[in-house]
């Protein structure tokens, strides 16, 4: 079974003058342990897909499912989105954007709160995350007194606490310098690889091609896989 | 995990200096209701120490604390003969204002009716009472007079032998106990060049009349002469005590038969004090305090709704993760209950501490409390609800706009 299956994805914004089709006809599918990216010219359409997926941004015709469980046709949420958000996709941005105010510990933490998981299991879990993505020593720090790719790491384990069967990551390596960026991409392999977790990154490194198993190219809102010539 | 408390462990000092702000605000909300009831209780508390069943004034005055009323002599003396009456004392009150070492002394003189009331009941916190029915005051406190202090009132020195705590008259002035004759003696006083001025007039008015005489003339020469027309310094009511039994509407109605006198119970005293000093405060302290709530309303919604979207980025973030509604309307509500609390709790700390420094008297009661303290909750979640509504509507989409 998919982890992923998006299946004719439209979305438009504005109307008139200003209207913008986003996504045309977009499928795509991923599997459990498949480490996905989507690569395209910027104003592709990438995040407009990465946030459908994420069903925060709602195209407005195509179904999306989620380990074969259908949330989303025509635009209609076929469920509680917002619970879905917290329990079965894991969320990398950009910007790290942690929560300032809480520690590192307490923003792992926080995802399993949110998820109604209270208890010393979930201390456990937040430390154990960090200390897979090597920032076990940071668990007491604020957000702030960290690097940016010790917060790209400490996004991920907060990710990957609730083990959602997909993660989906927008530009995750945009401002990092090229070597912390092929960290992150493989840590992206292995928890791929260990977890079972399905990951969907956007990307613009061309250097960290080979750590994907499947590539997707967006042009003008449509979706071509790229067959490997390597 | 309160996320509420972890954002405020970051800006302690920024929170707690708003909740001090806040409590300033709230402790005067606080000041203005123990005030008015301060002045309530002063206004009236003269006529409920003397504790008189009735009490007669001058005809159709509305004395003697709310307008002037003389009475006429040998008044004690007819009502103490009258059925139902256990006893009579004269009364007299008035401010005045004199020179008492180097400063200006506002004070209400007291009469006390001498032997029965040496001032025994009256709440001393120094000294003793009475003991010498002349040149001997009791002085509230709060008016700076030292025990043993010499007092030049009239042409007459006062010791101060004994300090009383809270007793004001109804305008605020603290209090002096005398003997009703001193007190007579003091109010009645005038300057050596107005009781000259006074004899003048009386001389070129007796010119007037057929009484002109040399031997009345000369007899007005002598400064202490008083004719026989003119009574010693009258009082100003008689306070009657009833006997056991006896009823109190019998004998105001056949008193209000007398030409020369105007009979008030003591709950209608009262009544006159409260309309006349405390009705106009009552309204105006009452709008200042209502003004006051309501810009304690605005000060904190403003204080909630910033602190709110000063977090925007925080809450979509959490809104993005899945958060649910419940989540973001804590983390608004618990911040704005928290700063309610810690202003109030401010204020009431303020209450403790300034209050008792203020010149009148801020009387709070539980009720008082209880009240500001329900105001400021109810503000306190009205302002939360409008942080709560801004936080509902942002997006969570807002993450991915960089
Ligand atoms: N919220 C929006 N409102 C209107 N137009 C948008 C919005 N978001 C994206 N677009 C437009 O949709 C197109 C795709 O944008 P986006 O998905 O951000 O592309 P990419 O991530 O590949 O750069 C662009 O033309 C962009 O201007
Ligand atoms: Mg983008």
């Amino acid at each position: 079974m998919e982890a992923l299956r998006a299946e004719n994805l439209y979305k438009t914004y504005g109307h008139g003058d200003t209207e913008v089709k986003a996504l045309r006809g977009v499928s795509m599918v991923a599997h459990p342990g498949e480490v996905v990216a989507l690569l395209g010219p910027s104003g592709s359409g990438k995040s407009t897909l990465l946030t459908g997926l994420g069903l925060l941004n709602p195209p407005e015709r195509g179904v999306i499912e989620l380990m074969g469980q259908r949330v989303l046709e025509d635009g209609r949420a076929q469920g509680d989105l917002a619970a879905l958000r917290r329990s079965r996709i894991g969320f990398v941005f950009q910007k790290s954007n942690l929560i300032p105010f809480l520690s590192v510990h307490e923003n792992v933490r926080l995802i399993l709160t949110l998820n109604d998981r209270f208890g010393a299991d979930t201390h456990a879990r937040a430390q154990e995350l960090l200390e897979y993505l090597g920032v076990g020593h940071r668990t007491g720090h604020f957000p702030e007194e960290l690097s940016g790719g010790e917060q790209q790491r400490v996004a991920i384990a907060r990710a990957l606490a609730p083990a959602p069967p997909v993660i989906l990551a927008d530009e995750p390596t945009a401002a990092l310098d090229s070597q912390r960026g092929r960290a992150v991409m493989e840590l992206f392999r292995k928890v791929a690889r260990e977890q079972g977790t399905a990951v969907v990154v956007v990307t613009h490194d061309h250097r960290t091609l080979d750590v994907f198993d499947t590539i997707y190219e967006m042009e003008d809102g449509v979706l071509r896989k790229v067959e490997r010539t390597a | 995990m309160n996320l509420a408390m972890k954002d405020l462990r970051r800006q302690r000092l920024s929170f707690s200096a708003t909740a001090l702000g806040l409590g300033l605000l709230f402790a005067i909300v606080l000041a203005m209701g123990g005030i008015y009831r301060g002045l309530v209780e002063d206004a009236t508390l003269l006529v409920d120490h003397m504790n008189a069943d009735l009490w007669v004034v001058q005809r159709d005055t509305r004395g003697p604390f709310a307008e002037r009323s003389t009475v006429p002599p040998g008044l004690e003396d007819r009502l103490r003969a009258q059925a139902g009456v256990a006893s009579a004392r004269s009364f007299s009150t008035a401010t005045i204002q004199r020179a008492v070492g180097g400063r200006s002394l506002r004070m209400s003189v007291v009469g006390l009716s001498w032997p029965e009331d040496k001032g025994q009941s009256l709440p001393l916190v120094a000294g003793r009472p009475l003991r010498d029915p002349h040149r001997e005051v009791l002085a509230d406190r709060s008016l700076w007079l030292a025990l043993g202090q010499n007092l030049p009132l009239g042409d007459e020195t006062f010791t101060v032998v004994g300090l009383t705590k809270g007793m004001l008259s109804s305008g605020g002035d603290g209090c002096v106990f005398a003997t009703e004759l001193d007190a007579r003696g003091i109010l009645a006083w005038q300057a050596p060049e107005a009781r000259r001025l006074e004899r003048e007039g009386r001389l070129s008015r007796l010119a007037l009349t057929e009484l002109d005489s040399l031997s009345n003339q000369d007899r007005l020469k002598d400064e202490r002469f008083l004719p026989p027309t003119l009574a010693p310094a009258p009082a100003n009511a008689v306070l009657v005590y009833l006997r056991p039994g006896a009823s109190l509407d019998s004998v105001r109605q056949g008193l209000e038969t007398w030409p020369d006198v105007t009979v008030y119970t003591a709950q209608a005293q009262r009544d006159l004090l409260l309309k006349g000093v405390v009705e106009k405060s009552k309204k105006q302290i009452g709008l200042f305090r209502a003004l006051l709530s309501v810009v304690s309303g605005i000060v904190v919604t403003l204080i909630l709704y910033n602190m709110t979207v000063a977090k925007t980025h925080d809450i979509a973030l959490l809104k993005l993760l899945g958060a649910r509604s419940s989540v973001v309307v804590k983390l608004v509500l618990h911040q704005g209950l928290l700063l309610g609390a810690m202003g109030y709790g401010f204020a009431l700390a303020i209450a403790k501490v300034v209050f008792p420094l203020f010149p009148r008297r801020v009387v709070l009661g539980p009720g008082e409390f209880i009240g500001v303290g329900l105001l400021v909750f109810v503000l306190v979640t009205l302002a939360s609800a409008a942080g709560i509504l801004r936080a509902l509507r942002i997006p969570p989409t807002l993450i991915l706009a960089g």
